[in-house]
């Protein structure tokens, strides 16, 4: 009994249709055109007529064409399978979809997101007359270095006796490996794959956690002055060219984490495929594997249909949250969430709904809160620990933070590294203000440190500031060097070279080994005569010190470096070694 | 089987409404007027009503007109012929050459799978030392170059299309003045190119629904040479018009607009061209640069904003120099790594100290006296500008490195230049040695 229902009009990507049966909100329904049908998802219902937006180009669609409804969410498959893969923003994997077109995207066409014939090796849990509900473990089979859970499905929501269980074995995701028995008697046949819809929150685990443990990302601004942690959310506004995709692609390579998952949403192709191109050629060092084994690409670039954008935020966090049932630490990176922002505003504009600010509509606040929130680290009713960690760039328009889609997000976030032209138009990446950004997490270095850093940057900047006014000669020797101190801790630390092999990624180790030289550097009085000596002296200093970020930790280079920047200190510091020291051990234990 | 209606409901601004059956959307009309005949394309179906886009514009149209539905969305003739020749919006000859209707290719198309892209890693050398070293122009790459009015943009875009190598040019013009037509006309004849390219031209006097066309429909060809093989470079001036004419339309059909009065789809409208930069494995590649002037000299205008988030950097044009604030090329790592050693670190170390340079400047017209830092700054700036940044500058790209460290030994040390050691050692011009300050 099909429910099917008539075109009565186009506009863009939303189709008006009239139906006849029950309809559900959110439901997929498919557009029949000549041979093709077309994805959409019913997003009003009035009376007897949906608006649905189309996931497609809509060129062709004209007024009587049949609709078909399916009674489905918009859902995504679950199931071993996914790592390594790059989808688009409906599952769609775009890899064997170019076997079957070519060059082109051709509408239309759907396949099947975990290969339906691959064999995975299965080794059994559960036993039977155990008794299990959603989520619970029954078997797993290894998925590159991992060990995937084969669970109970998550839209199984009784509990239930295992009947039967599958031998160890070789399986495809279709084979039944159980039978499960509800508290009425009936049996479900349970596979490895099932359907999960992508707007509800995966919510099978015993509790939420708060977010402690930071995630370092081997970017040293990040880890030491605006932290991350497991299960945090954090956003990253800045204007175009500011350095957002840089700073994400960095993470993806070099975060401590489990997964990642990378939803490229809305925004150039091209950067997309450096991910994909390069990441089966690079070896992620914890594992000694590719990293591809532990990344998922959901691809929706500005150029591919606007309401799949809008689907693959969630596309990628549903399978984020699947993940992280398996007591995995994942870790979604999306570029960038204005675009998904903007395929709402462009769906509300269709639909003709009062728009709020920039058009934007006006329940633009709480789908954001509502994204982030699936973000968080869990205790799974197996008592191991999972998480899920949200970082999403955000395009303001002109660059300005005081637009709604910042705002929102700066609502709901744990951190905020907001990028800053002066800095990126200065060279000084990453770019992330060190004035202005913040985190309410709790990084690898202690307060006591950080908050003594971030003190002498700010005076710094005021010395800065006050010599624009007063000139270099209006202002005192001694403010003169803590200008300088903050320039050089920038310089040396909150600056790092993402093009060089060595200082791109900064362990946490060498972050706190090489923060308390610095620490050192900025409690030291100098015996400088004037502010051209000073100014040399630092400039020595800092150019040591590039040296020394290129160097790796391990090697004789880094040790001879340090002894030549521990005798430029000890020629010029009035403090002896042990002073200095005693000083640093007073003030930070 | 063409229908054809002869009552015309509304009409407004460039749209117009008829009661029709059967109609597909995205599908073309002839509408035949008292002025003669024009294109019309399918913008909104609402239950019979027909909403159509003008591509002559509404001016003079009447109720009782004739609407012919073609059954057909907007295509345009694709073969070498199309070498050498000049059309309008629409892809009807502006030359006195015949008017082309073999082998119709569909415009606006699908984008390419991104699973197909691969990564760029052709240079296209220029000889302007503010594109090769400090922001790299890639093969397949997307670049506007940001510009106020009144500056030389279009001698630029001509300029680079002479210079760099590629197989085939494709013009674009939206609300070109007739004058710079003429331009790149002789530019390109002059320059020897005119054989190797196609002109898609729409003037400021042309109806401004056909500018809307003139992306597209560039776009469309130079994919299709792409696809057998030709490295294809795409120029289009001006994309603020393109922009501007979408935005009419817009408000005609009385669409919410979302910053001042740009539709809400104006990301993704200018994204779909944009995106059509390509290259593509195993055939050719598109590469487009196009000028995107800026109202009020503001890049926060929607019109550039929106751009630069879309396109790989841009060359932002300001004084008849190309500034190096403000300009990106996004894909310069790509290429400038196999280049020459110091190239990387020469081109972000010497504008760290441009922008020292600035702060300096700031200074001074305060009226602060100058530190020897200072006037090293002032020294460098000047000569920085002068001998790279100046738009006549015309030389490759190993001889602008070797000029940038000659610039930095008449200002500065070694340890004063932020560069690591190893390259100073390398690289520093050994006679020019100066002493210490
Ligand atoms: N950490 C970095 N180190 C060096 N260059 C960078 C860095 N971040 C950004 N860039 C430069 O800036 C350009 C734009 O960065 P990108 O991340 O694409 O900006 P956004 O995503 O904010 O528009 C890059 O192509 C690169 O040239
Ligand atoms: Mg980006």
């Amino acid at each position: 009994m099909s429910n099917i229902g008539k075109v009565v009009g186009v506009n863009g990507n939303m189709v008006r249709v009239e139906f006849e049966n029950d309809v559900l909100m959110n439901e997929v329904a498919y557009v029949k055109l000549k041979e093709k049908r077309l994805k959409s998802e019913v997003i009003r219902v009035r009376g007897k007529r949906a608006e649905m937006q189309v996931f497609e180009m809509t060129k062709g669609i004209g007024v009587g064409d049949e609709v078909e409804f399916t009674s489905d969410l918009l859902s995504v498959s679950l199931g071993p399978g996914l790592l390594g893969q790059i989808f688009d923003g409906l599952q769609n994997p775009l890899p064997q979809l170019a076997e079957q077109c070519g060059f082109f995207l051709e509408r239309g066409i759907y396949l099947d997101a975990i290969p339906a014939n691959r064999k995975w090796k299965f080794t059994p849990v559960a036993k039977v007359g155990d008794t299990v509900t959603r989520g619970e473990k029954l078997g797993s089979v290894p998925e590159g270095i991992f060990e995937h859970w084969i669970m109970v499905p998550f839209n199984q929501y009784g509990t239930y006796k295992v009947k039967s269980i599958a031998a160890p074995g070789e399986y495809a995701v279709k084979d039944r490996i159980a039978e499960l028995e509800d508290e009425k008697g009936r049996t479900i046949s349970v596979n490895m794959v099932f359907q999960w819809p992508v707007k509800r929150a995966v919510d099978v685990y015993a509790e939420r956690l708060k977010p402690v443990d930071p995630l370092v990302t081997q970017i040293r601004i990040i880890d030491a002055l605006f932290p991350v942690a497991r299960g945090g959310t954090y956003c990253i506004p800045g204007p175009f060219g500011a350095g957002k995709t840089v700073l994400q692609q960095l993470t993806s390579r070099y975060a401590d984490i489990d997964i990642v998952i990378v939803a490229a949403c809305g925004e150039r192709a091209g950067e997309v495929v450096e991910t994909l191109r390069e990441f089966p050629e690079l070896i992620d060092p914890r594992t000694g594997k590719s990293l591809m084994e532990r990344t998922i690409i959901i691809c929706n670039t500005s150029s591919m249909p606007v309401a799949a954008r809008e689907a693959s935020v969630y596309t990628a966090v549903t399978m984020a949250e699947y993940y992280r049932q398996m007591g995995l630490h994942v870790l979604l990176l999306a570029d960038s969430t204005s675009r998904w922002a903007q395929a709402m505003r462009e769906m509300s504009g269709r639909l003709e709904e009062i728009p709020g600010e920039e058009a934007f509509p006006a329940y633009l606040e709480s789908v954001i809160a509502t994204f982030y929130e699936r973000a968080g680290i869990v205790r799974l009713k197996s008592g191991q620990i999972g998480s899920v960690t949200v970082g999403g760039t955000v395009s303001p328009a002109g660059g300005n933070f005081e637009e709604p889609v910042t705002q929102a997000t700066l609502k709901v976030v744990g951190a905020f590294h907001g990028l800053s032209r002066e800095r990126s138009d200065a060279r000084r990446y990453p770019a992330i203000h060190p004035l202005e950004s913040w985190s309410k997490y709790q990084g690898i270095i202690d307060k006591k440190r950080t908050s003594f850093v971030r003190q002498a940057l700010f005076a710094s900047d005021e010395v800065g500031q006050m010599m624009k006014v007063v000139g270099e000669e209006g202002t005192s020797l001694d403010d003169y060097m803590v200008y300088l101190k903050g320039e050089f801790f920038d310089s040396v630390f909150l600056q790092q070279n993402a093009f060089d092999k060595v200082d791109a990624a900064t362990t946490g180790d060498r972050q706190k080994y090489v923060f308390d030289t610095i620490i050192s550097i900025i409690l030291a009085t100098f015996d400088m005569s004037d502010k051209e000596s000073a100014r040399s002296f630092f400039n020595q200093l800092r150019q040591r010190f590039l040296d020394w970020n290129g160097a790796p930790m391990d090697s004789d280079e880094f040790k001879k470096i340090e002894g030549e920047i521990m005798a430029m200190l000890e020629q010029h510091r009035k403090e002896s070694a042990a002073e200095a020291a005693e000083k640093f051990k007073q003030m930070f234990g | 089987m063409r229908k054809i209606y002869s009552r015309i409901d509304e009409i407004s601004g460039n749209v117009v409404t008829v009661q029709a059956d059967g109609i597909k959307y995205g599908e073309l009309a002839e509408i035949t007027s008292a002025h003669g005949k024009s294109l019309a394309e399918v913008i909104l179906l609402d239950g019979g009503k027909v909403s159509l886009q003008v591509f002559a514009g509404s001016r003079g149209i009447s109720t009782g007109d004739e609407v012919r539905f073609l059954s057909q969305p907007m295509m345009v003739s694709f073969s070498d012929d199309l070498m050498g020749r000049i059309f309008n919006g629409r892809g009807t000859p502006r030359d006195n050459g015949s008017a082309l209707t073999e082998n119709l290719i569909e415009i606006g198309g699908p984008s390419v799978n991104p699973a197909k892209r691969i990564i760029p890693r052709n240079m296209i050398r220029t000889g302007i030392p503010m594109i090769d070293l400090f922001n790299s122009l890639v093969e397949s790459q997307k670049l506007p170059i940001f510009s106020i009015s009144g500056e030389p943009y279009n001698e630029l875009l001509a300029r680079v299309a002479l210079q760099a190598e590629v197989d085939l040019i494709v013009l674009g013009g939206c609300g070109l003045k007739y004058d710079d037509y003429l331009f790149f006309k002789e530019r390109l004849e002059s320059g020897g190119a005119m054989s190797r390219s196609i002109f898609f031209v729409h003037t400021a006097a042309d109806p401004v629904v056909e500018c809307l066309m003139v992306p597209d429909i560039s776009l469309a060809v130079a994919e299709k040479f792409a696809l057998k093989g030709k490295r294809v470079l795409v120029l289009i001036t001006d994309m603020t018009n393109f922009s501007d004419a979408m935005k009419e339309i817009a408000i005609t059909m009385e669409q919410v607009p979302s910053n001042r009065g740009y539709p809400g789809d104006l990301y993704s409208q200018l994204a779909s061209r944009y995106e059509k930069a390509v290259d593509f494995d195993g055939a050719g590649s598109i590469t487009i640069l196009a000028v995107t002037t800026m109202p009020g000299d503001d890049v926060t205008h929607p019109v550039p904003d929106n751009t630069g988030y879309i396109t790989e950097g841009q060359f932002y044009l300001k004084n008849g120099r190309i500034e190096p604030f403000g300009s990106l090329s996004r894909l310069k790592q790509l290429v400038n790594g196999k280049t020459r050693d110091d190239h990387r670190a020469l081109m972000d170390g010497m504008i760290k100290l441009y922008a020292s340079y600035k702060e300096t400047l700031e200074k001074k017209s305060m009226g602060f006296r100058m530190s020897d830092w200072d006037e090293k700054l002032l020294k460098y700036g000047t000569l920085f500008e002068s001998e790279l940044m100046d738009l006549s500058v015309n030389i490759p790209l190993e001889g602008a490195l070797d000029k940038g460290w000659e610039i930095l030994a008449a200002c500065f040390n070694p340890d004063e230049t932020g560069l690591r050691t190893n390259l100073t050692s390398k690289f520093w011009p050994k006679k020019e040695a100066v002493t210490h300050g």
